[in-house]
């Protein structure tokens, strides 16, 4: 075990954290935002709309991540139009690639938990909600969204998790993450355990740290489950 | 343009179907040796010796918490390290080397079983114990429970379970082609790249994985109402 070359890695390995914290954060929001819509389309109860929302949920829990970030990265690229269009200066980083594809893949699987959640929440509740005279958006916004974003959060600790690891994916289209200096330096030094030891490290931790977060914010928006103990 | 998809002399299509069986055969086998180290995994974790426990933790929470890629890398660049080191000290000299499909195999396998484990400890926790009490009571021996109550139930409760890690790992054979082993995903880039027709090639692929995972939750659906046909619904 070369102890002195592990040490020496880490701090070329933790430059390539900037872009993995960014690929996984700006994933998640975005690919919030993604779920959000689709799972309000999934429920909102139109036929055709629900078809579409649902092919997609489909096509994106059904497929390897590998083939949607290939598919956006060298796929799109072929075309004239999206060559001409105004979304070429997006569309030609990688950096925008991986993260499309990955928002695209999170917003597919979160969708599902949140409508899981929305559907879980208790037909009194919003019967109580709109007896009181809220309207159905008021009774939304007030009563269905804070209930279901408590109840989905142990499901989408585990989708942040596999976030962690799928932004390793963005190393197979140039991007210099975590796993893509790792591989470099593998190539580079055959120092194949100590490398894999350090890199496979920072991503422990790193999902360590995730999992606390949910956890917090678990507790933090279960209060009346503490007050009784 | 559908030409390039046709089995013909100009066509892709042969190549598509032996990288679609490749990617078939390298999911089947390491799922069944996540199996494998599944069970092992769960027997260590409900063991009562304390060193397999930290054993088959460490192993569920590293796998589990590190990229995919990253475990394939490591088989990948320092599978054949290990192999000739075990080799060499039995007395063999020369290189062995690995080939893809079983480094594939292993590196799949491997993160499989992590899940696997979780899944078979947690079938195995539902049978309920006064059933082994009873089959004790009966006189049976240990593996005449096991092979009589324990595993005929644990296989029933944990079919959904193995259902979603099957489906994990088909998906995840997409990452072994980075081992240049011609499954699906690296015939589709080599088709991609010669053909210049990038999105025809990889929509073909997410069309034929789309098709693998539909196929197989029809007959993991299959499968449980088989082995759930005993068991009064309410």
């Amino acid at each position: 075990m070369n102890w002195q070359l592990m040490w020496d890695s880490l701090p070329r390995m933790l430059g390539g954290m900037g872009l993995t914290l960014q690929l996984i954060g700006g994933s998640l929001a975005l690919g919030a935002v993604v779920a959000f819509a689709v799972a309000l389309l999934r429920l909102s109860g139109n036929r055709p709309v629900e078809w579409i929302a649902g092919a997609y949920v489909f096509v994106f829990r059904g497929t390897p991540l590998l083939v949607q970030i290939f598919l956006i990265y060298y796929g799109l690229g072929q075309f004239e139009f999206v060559r001409d269009s105004i979304l070429w200066p997006v569309l030609r980083e990688p950096m925008w690639c991986a993260i499309l594809a990955l928002t695209l893949n999170t917003g597919a699987y979160t969708s599902e938990v949140l409508r899981g959640a929305i559907l879980s929440v208790p037909q009194g509740q919003i019967e109580a909600a709109r007896a009181c005279g809220m309207s159905r958006a008021l009774a939304f916004r007030r009563i269905v969204l804070p209930v279901a974003v408590r109840q989905m959060l142990p499901a989408y600790g585990n989708e942040v998790i596999l976030m962690v690891k799928a932004s390793s994916l963005a190393s197979t289209i140039t991007l210099m993450e975590i796993t893509g200096i790792a591989r470099r330096m593998i190539a580079q030094t055959f120092a194949v355990f100590e490398l894999f030891i350090v890199a496979g490290a920072i991503y422990l931790i790193l999902n360590f740290v995730a999992s606390r977060l949910i956890k917090y914010a678990e507790w933090r928006l279960t209060p009346y489950l503490r007050a009784r103990a | 343009m559908l030409e390039l998809l046709s089995f013909g002399p100009n066509g892709w299509g042969g190549q598509l179907l032996t990288g679609t069986a490749m990617t078939v055969a390298v999911a089947v086998s390491a799922f069944a040796f996540g199996i494998v180290m599944g069970s092992l995994g769960a027997s260590a974790k409900l063991s009562h010796s304390l060193i397999l426990n930290a054993l088959a933790d460490v192993y569920t929470t590293v796998v589990r918490g590190i990229p995919e890629l990253l475990v394939i890398y490591l088989l990948f660049f320092g599978g054949n390290g290990v192999v000739s080191a075990i080799a060499s000290a039995f007395g063999y000299d020369g290189r062995v080397e690995l080939n893809a499909f079983t480094i594939g195999v292993v590196a799949v396998g491997l993160i499989s079983g992590a899940y696997s484990t979780e899944v078979i400890r947690g079938a195995v926790r539902s049978v309920p114990f006064g059933q082994i009490e009873a089959a004790r009571a009966c006189g049976m021996g240990r593996w005449l429970i096991l092979r009589r109550v324990l595993v005929p139930q644990t296989m029933r409760f944990a079919l959904p379970g193995l259902g979603n890690v099957w489906q994990l790992t088909l998906k995840d054979t997409a990452l072994v082609s980075v081992t240049a082993l011609a499954e699906l995903m690296r015939a589709t880039h080599l088709a991609a790249g010669a053909t210049r027709e990038p999105f025809l090639f990889y929509s073909a692929a997410a069309v034929l994985y789309l098709a693998l995972t539909t196929v197989s939750t029809i007959l993991f659906d299959r499968a449980e109402q088989t082995a759930n046909r005993g068991v009064r619904r309410a």
